[in-house]
């Protein structure tokens, strides 16, 4: 049984755990503000909140419902825009009255998502800066708006917030009326479901979660591209659920080394104090994957599992040299990351395996790191192709590298052949000019939806010449050109 | 009249309370559907199995085209479309069945297990190639102004090339759907999620074999059209109704987002050759153009589509002497349909181009060529009526109001500064004629009715698709009787309350809708100033309504609304009204292609501002500051919102949306992961709008210009702004005017090392 709080509802299902949220919402609620626009994650009409209790407080995170299985919200809190709306009648409150205000909903399907995105900014707690709000609803798409009034009702909601003083955010989003009363006894409630025994949710190891197709242990993390890929498929299995040891969702760091739990998300990347003080530019980077509501609930090792050639996580932590421990729950391996990818979707683990970590060398004050990606669209889109960098520098000498590569080949690959090459060489513009010469050697790109061969051979060339642009800014633009 | 009046509709969009074709409660004993569409784009059908998918658990019923009672035919133009295949199929994703069961998941399932025997037939794509083959939808058409032949020897200077303009997804969040509910002796409700309730009432009458007056279609709002749903809702509401019909239960279809990209087309890709003439006062003195219209497999609209193209072809200038031909291309591509400028927005691309193209040949802004040939009043458009012009307001305005000069200045001092960066801007003036270029469409009704407790219900046959048309309703019916907007409701656009409908489309809407409101109104009032008149014994001719009072010659009385009411009533006076509005002024002779057929142009002039990383291929839009003819516009904050989202729209057109299909006619971009619309960060960062506030006598419902489809044009100025900042960076780079222009197209150019082949 999966147990959660779903507004003020206390909701007992009898479903499967890998039941989608937004069908749960949706056809057993009947709480149709919660709308289906794509069911993968690329227009956010169906954004909820999950708030999951840590010490006495919930913290809020929005998520894609469609995305979402029903087990990963066991012991939470989930708010669709019903539970936001006034409790005394048909009042708006100040969010809605914004929107109202300014013109900002006008067919109105993605407007219930992009309040409850919204809201979930609310209940941050950094600095409601006008950056910040349009992060908040980074995810969500609107086909009629032009997003211009939409901007203007965020104005007004950061210009109420910066008015907070207390850090209870909670506190202050009721005494606005931005929320109503009732989620002041959420953190009793979620504690109360906590002590109820856990029903069927399956955890790691994998001993009885079975995939419906092959009957091998299946994982699930976030569910951001299982659910995109296979959804049928994925309902009707029994995954374990990754989310519920939470070891896997640990950053730490000892005798120089990062070691990254397999469940933790981007989001809790961007958050972490570790992650910023080795890669101050990380939110920067973060801004090009994916969405706030995606960034959400992915994970770091379902990004790597996931095999895409394009993966922007594998392509990051490629140019770290990272290694991997797998797990099958008794057994563990390590192995680097650049070998985990076989060929195109084949990976070297075993079908009991789930990744439990990724480890990577502190960064020392001289590396250099740069990640460097271009698609279509800028932001929550997939890459044509992306690139990651890092240069280990004595002056302007380059001592190591490691350069990766997505969208390029059939795996995100790892240019073994570049890097070595740029070792022991002084940074020029003809030295990079080089090392592009060399990558193109090493890169097999296809046309497709993403871009043409020819198109991506010159942007990887352009992205390799921007990693040493962006990170040596004291050399002449002219060189580069 | 109450200008500040909100999108009445709103704040139940904000509390998630409104109703859209999925939240609608089932009825006991639903039934659900799914097509099952061609797998490939041309072919014969040899063997269509159904035992796998029939065999299947939960599944009701298959059906296909021999279940058709009536006619298997669903064109509204031309009747070349049918409801399932038969025996070809010519576009992939072309319905051969529809598998009813007790749950979608399981009709899902059953689509999957339905195998086809196809022989295949090569596939055209390429509307060139069908134009060659003679496969055309409709004969080409040509509209003449002076005599080009005659023109070129007074030209200094000949531009030609050919351009492309690509398709767009209509992307609206609310996916195509239906739901069909059985009545009593045989008749059938439908909801549908369509912009035209009369041609889904008719497509379903054709299908089931039942006769208009049995079937009611009703729809409370869609989210999102963008005339997507126009022709495009018919087949989905046809299918529900069809196995209503048989099964006499319950049948809905909400396509899930993959399958409405595929089943369905999307704006016109067209390509063109153009040739341009210009005197040496860079007059233009002649302009032909020829339109290769991608219509694919059937008509659907196309011939109306094609027949804006040639509305437009001249933008907002006046040439003396046009020649515009336009063949619409018969391919193996979902039928493509309305899409938000209606074939307008391609055949302004084309003169844009042209005039780029003589700029970049001259070597002087095209800004100066532009300006040089705006169409002034008493000018005459190809089509033979006469301009009543606002053009050059506009951009006068345009250029003082944001400072042309220091925009320029700074631009060049950007780029001068900057070797990775480059900034470029466009002025992109438009001109859009407004009514349904089919004169006989230019009508409507309204139905009003007072109630006792003074209340007033107000049914029209617009369709609410976020466009603000039901505030507008009530604004009008509130201004005329003079009372709170909050007595009026607007009703559920049903085809029992409102007949035989004109689409919600060609901007158009509001005017005609909000004509027969008045005309309802007008009518009412009239009685009820004689029972005015009669209750308060005073000379009807003195009787005025305001805020809700009578008043006599200017002085408010003590009679109220609700006791006016009340006593029209006790007097037996009727409180209700249906109207009829036709459009006045409007003709069009197709056999000399001359005419007046717009009621009057709505004009406008975007200035587009856009950075572009030189070093990665990605680029910004940093302004689009705007002067909007607006007459006198009606609700501000609602124009504004169509403004900003048409803009946004027709940037997204031009630079980021590709729709990508492969050489066998499959739909590549068929997801949203793989096909990009704005997001919050494509957005402008700075979106300027001003109105041209005109009080000119015109057509539109009180002097409130028509403001749907017009600004979705100003996003071309994106294309062509982006071309200038590509051509800061690499001035001998011969970028083919190939819209839209991608991340990668814009790298290829900053980088083309020889000028590759431009044809023409």
């Amino acid at each position: 049984m999966v147990k959660f709080v779903l507004n003020n509802k206390f909701i007992r299902s009898d479903d499967p755990p890998a039941t989608l949220l937004l069908d749960l919402i949706r056809y057993r609620e009947h709480l149709t503000g919660t709308k289906i626009g794509c069911r993968e994650g690329d227009c956010g009409a169906c954004t909820v909140l999950i708030g999951e209790l840590k010490g006495d407080r919930v913290v809020y995170r929005s998520a894609t419902s469609c995305l979402t299985a029903i087990g990963n919200v066991h012991n939470k809190h989930v708010v669709t825009i019903e539970g936001i709306n006034r409790e005394d009648g048909g009042d708006l409150n100040f969010l809605q009255q914004a929107i109202c205000e300014e013109g900002a909903s006008q067919c109105g399907f993605c407007t219930p998502g992009f309040l409850v995105s919204m809201t979930g900014f609310c209940l941050n707690e950094n600095e409601p800066t006008r950056a910040a709000a349009i992060a908040a609803v980074d995810g969500n798409i609107c086909r009629c708006t032009g997003y211009k009034s939409i901007e203007r009702a965020l104005a007004k909601l950061t210009t109420l917030l910066a008015t907070r003083t207390s850090s209870d955010v909670l506190e202050f989003a009721i005494s606005q009326k931005i929320l109503p009363g009732y989620f002041t006894s959420i953190p009793r409630r979620l504690a109360q479901l906590a002590l109820e025994p856990n029903g069927v949710l399956h955890g790691v190891p994998a001993t009885d979660a079975r995939d419906s197709a092959t009957s091998n242990p299946i994982f699930l993390g976030g569910g951001t591209d299982l659910y995109v890929q296979q959804p049928e498929r994925m309902v009707r299995s029994h995954p374990a659920f990754l989310n519920i040891d939470p070891s896997l969702q640990q950053i730490t760091e000892s005798a120089g080394e990062l070691r990254i739990g397999g469940g933790v998300t981007v989001t809790q990347l961007l958050e972490s104090p570790l992650i910023h003080r080795a890669f101050p530019h990380f939110p920067h980077y973060a801004r090009l994957i994916s969405s706030t509501p995606i960034r959400n609930i992915a994970t770091v090792a379902g990004n790597f599992v996931n095999a895409s050639p394009i993966g922007d996580l594998s392509v990051f932590f490629l140019a770290l040299d990272a290694r991997i421990t797998l797990s099958d729950g008794s057994t563990r391996r390590v192995l680097p990351l650049n070998k985990f990818f076989k060929s195109y979707k084949t990976l070297d683990k075993g079908p009991g395996e789930y990744v439990e970590s990724v480890h990577l060398a502190t960064p020392q004050p001289n590396t250099r790191f740069n990640f460097e990606k271009v698609s279509k669209r800028t932001c929550l889109d997939i890459a044509s192709v992306n690139t990651a960098i890092q240069l280990t520098v004595d002056g302007d000498t380059i001592r190591q590298a490691h350069c990766s590569a997505g969208g390029v080949g059939p795996i995100p690959l790892y240019l073994q052949k570049t890097s070595q090459f740029l070792a022991g060489h002084q940074i020029s513009a003809a030295l990079v000019d080089a090392a592009i010469d060399s990558a193109l050697t090493e890169i097999s790109p296809i046309s497709d939806v993403r871009g043409t061969a020819e198109y991506k051979r010159l942007l990887l060339g352009q992205l390799i010449k921007a990693h040493f642009i962006t990170l040596f800014h004291h050399l002449p633009e002219e060189e580069w050109l | 009249m109450t200008r500040d009046t909100k999108h009445l509709d709103a704040p139940a969009h904000t509390r998630g309370e409104s109703i859209y074709l999925d939240d609608i409660p089932l009825i006991s004993g639903t039934l659900f559907g799914v097509a099952f569409g061609s797998p490939i784009a041309h072919g014969n059908i040899r063997e269509l199995h159904l035992n796998e998918a029939i065999q299947c658990p939960d599944v009701i019923r298959i059906f296909t085209y021999k279940d058709i009672p009536g006619e298997n035919q669903i064109g509204g133009i031309i009747p070349d479309e049918p409801l399932f295949a038969e025996t070809h199929v010519h576009y992939c994703g072309m319905p051969i069945a529809f598998v009813v069961a007790t749950s979608e998941a399981a009709a899902r399932h059953a689509v999957s297990k339905i195998k086809v025997d196809i022989d295949p037939l090569p596939v055209v794509t390429d509307p060139r190639e069908a134009q060659a083959n003679n496969d055309l939808i409709v004969p080409p058409r040509t509209f003449r102004l002076g005599d080009t032949t005659a023109a070129w020897q007074d030209c200094v200077h000949i531009i030609e090339a050919t351009t492309e303009t690509n398709g767009q997804e209509h992307l609206y969040i609310e996916t195509q759907g239906s739901y069909a509910l059985p009545q009593e002796n045989q008749a059938i409700r439908v909801y549908s999620s369509t912009q035209a309730p009369t041609a889904t009432q008719r497509v379903i009458s054709k299908i089931t074999g039942l006769a208009m007056h049995a079937i009611d279609v009703e729809v409370t709002r869609l989210g999102g059209g963008f005339g997507g749903k126009e022709d495009q809702a018919n087949a989905w509401a046809a299918m529900c109704a069809l196995a209503c019909r048989h099964l006499r239960a319950p049948v809905k279809y909400s396509l899930p987002r993959t399958d409405d990209m595929v089943f369905t087309g999307k704006r016109h890709p067209y390509s063109a050759d153009f040739k341009l003439g210009l005197d040496a006062d860079q007059k233009i003195r002649a302009y032909e153009v020829t339109f290769y219209q991608n219509a694919g497999a059937a008509a659907d609209l196309s011939p109306a589509v094609l027949e804006r193209t040639l509305f437009h072809c001249t933008n907002t200038y006046y040439i003396p002497n046009v020649r515009a031909t336009a063949y619409s291309c018969r391919t193996h591509l979902p039928p493509n349909t309305a899409f938000r400028g209606f074939g307008g927005p391609q055949g302004m691309f084309v003169i844009e181009a042209a005039i780029a193209k003589a700029a970049e040949t001259l070597d002087i802004p095209a800004i100066e060529i532009q300006r040089a040939n705006l169409i002034c009043s008493g000018d005459e458009f190809p089509y033979g009526q006469k301009a009543v012009s606002e053009a050059h307001a506009c951009w006068q305005k345009a250029e003082t109001l944001y400072d042309i000069d220091t925009l320029q200045e700074e631009i060049g001092e950007f780029n001068a500064k900057h070797r990775l960066s480059k900034k470029g801007l466009a002025f992109m003036p438009i001109c859009f004629g407004i009514s349904f270029t089919k004169t006989l469409l230019n009508q409507a009704r309204a139905l009003v009715h007072v109630y006792t407790d003074g209340s007033v219900s107000l049914s029209t046959g617009a369709v609410e698709m976020g466009q603000g048309v039901n505030s507008k309703m009530i604004q009008v019916a509130a201004t005329v009787f003079s009372i709170d907007p909050t007595l009026v409701r607007i009703q559920a656009t049903s085809t029992q309350r409102i007949a035989n409908t004109s689409p919600s489309a060609a901007s158009a809407t509001a005017d005609l809708n909000g004509k027969a409101v008045e005309m309802a109104c007008t009518a009412i009032l009239q009685r009820l100033r004689s029972v005015a008149a009669a209750e308060l014994q005073a000379n009807p001719e003195s009787i005025t309504f305001l805020d809700g009072l009578v008043h006599i010659d200017g002085i408010p009385t003590v009679l109220h609304w609700k006791q006016l009411i009340m006593a029209a009533y006790i007097r037996r006076v009727s409180l209700s009204e249906h109207s009829h509005y036709a459009t006045p002024q409007i003709h069009f002779d197709y056999t000399k292609e001359k005419g007046h057929p717009f009621a009057y142009h709505v004009y406008g002039t975007a200035i587009v501002i856009v950075t572009l990383d030189c070093l990665r291929g990605r680029y910004t839009v940093d302004a689009v500051k705007l002067v909007h003819d607006a007459g006198a516009s009606m609700n501000p904050t609602i124009d504004r919102g169509q403004i900003e989202g048409g803009v946004v729209q027709g940037i997204g057109w031009m630079t980021m949306e590709e729709v990508v299909y492969d050489e066998k006619g499959r739909l590549r971009s068929n997801t949203l992961s793989a096909y990009k619309v704005p997001d919050i960060y494509s957005a402008p960062a700075e979106i300027a709008l001003e109105f041209l506030h005109t009080d000119h006598d015109n057509l539109a419902v009180f002097r409130s210009k028509a403001v749907g489809e017009p600004p979705l044009m100003y996003g071309i100025g994106a294309y062509f702004a982006l071309r200038n900042a590509i051509l800061a960076f690499n001035p001998t780079a011969q970028i083919p005017f190939d819209a839209p222009l991608t991340p990668e197209k814009a790298l290829m150019g900053l980088y083309q090392k020889q000028p590759t082949h431009v044809a023409g």
